[in-house]
């Protein structure tokens, strides 16, 4: 065998094995990280973009299939439920405060679910997109195993759903805190509050890699929103008569 | 450490079978997430010692594994990459309905959040 044809066996073995995916996904991440911390914390640099474009670059000039990738970086994939179960833990920690702010949070959450939905609603009608596509994005802020349930029930297009409410979810971990800055919103249980409501397990994740109680409160309104605008989507479906 | 892993697992793998029987919309890890809270309210509350080997290990093992929660969304990230050809000529119209509406959302929520507690004289820890 020449040098070549090595090289070649060595990369298709590589390509069978899931060692070869996790290892491209963790390593993408922590350069993102790295990147991310280098730029002293520059939202557009976060180690979730920045790994999910090395990762994808990489797929895009090997010509791999996404299916392929996931066979062996679904061993990560898989690690989500468990941490969206321990999300309990830190929740529990800070469980006084949570009832401490209860009328608040339950307010909020109902405001800030209508809200999303609504401005949504109001955007898709001015971009003049057709109605599957307006429908599915509805549920975009929620949670989307919640999402694409929500999109299936009123006539959506639920694996358009998943793909909005990732890009939901990066988009609002990414700029939301330009708009909290902005806004002059200083506590952090209401900053993560604003960034879980509005982008889900990415903007939750995002929140608690920076600050505990920021996280906390961004877990527990996703989790309310996403109950929450289960309910309220076929619900403004109606009223608005889309 | 061993023992927290289990709790988690069995407590969404619970959560999963209630979400399947039932036919919910509610995803069962988030099912998972509400029974283990409950489960830790009520031990707090009637359980002997507060501080059991078994609590020291669920904190050790969600600070690790939250700690790095970012890192599992990227696989999928990765999907709607490849996948984002769907959405051909309208891909910029809907990017900017989601940019302006989770921007928007995000700052709306927040404001009011924040508003709520101020008026409530609560404080942030």
């Amino acid at each position: 065998m020449t040098d070549e044809q090595k090289l070649y066996s060595i990369w298709v073995y590589l390509q069978a094995e899931p060692l070869f995916w996790l290892t491209l996904t963790i390593g993408a991440y922590l350069v993102g990280d790295y990147c991310y911390r280098r730029s002293n914390l520059f939202p557009l640099l976060n180690p979730v973009a920045l790994g999910i474009v090395i990762v994808s670059g990489v797929l895009l000039i090997f010509n791999i299939q996404y299916e392929r990738y996931f066979d062996g970086a679904k061993f990560i994939h898989f690690l989500l439920g468990p941490a969206t179960v321990s999300l309990a833990i830190p929740i529990y920690r800070k469980w006084d405060l949570i009832t401490a702010n209860a009328k608040p949070i339950v307010t909020a959450v109902i405001l800030g679910s209508i809200f999303a939905v609504l401005v949504t609603y109001l955007l898709a009608v001015f971009f003049s997109l057709e109605r599957e596509i307006v429908l599915s994005l509805l549920p975009k802020s929620v949670t989307a195993p919640i999402a694409m349930g929500i999109s299936e029930l009123i006539g959506g297009i639920p694996s358009l759903t998943a793909i909005i409410t990732i890009i939901t979810g990066i988009i609002g971990a990414a700029f939301g805190t330009f708009t909290l800055d902005l806004l002059r919103v200083r506590k952090m249980s209401a900053r993560g509050f604003g960034i879980g409501l509005a982008s889900h397990g990415i903007g939750t994740a995002r929140a608690m890699s920076r600050n505990e109680t920021a996280g906390v409160f961004a877990a527990v309104a996703m989790g309310l929103s996403g109950i929450v605008t289960a309910l309220i989507v076929p619900l403004m479906i109606f009223l608005l008569d889309i | 450490m061993l023992a927290s892993i289990f709790v988690i697992f069995l407590f969404q793998l619970v959560g999963e079978m209630l979400q399947k029987y039932f036919e919910l919309t509610i995803p069962g890890p988030v099912i998972g997430l509400v029974l283990l809270l409950v489960a830790l309210l009520l031990h707090g509350r009637y359980g002997k010692s507060s501080r059991g080997e078994l609590e020291t290990g669920l904190n050790r093992t969600s600070d690790y594994l939250l700690g790095h929660l970012p890192l599992l969304f990227v696989p999928i990230g990765v999907g709607v990459v490849m996948h984002i050809s769907f959405l051909e000529d309208r891909l910029l119209s809907v990017l900017l309905v989601i940019f302006i509406g989770t921007v928007l959302t995000v700052g709306f929520t927040a404001f009011v959040m924040e508003k709520l507690q101020t008026r409530g004289g609560r404080h942030d820890g």
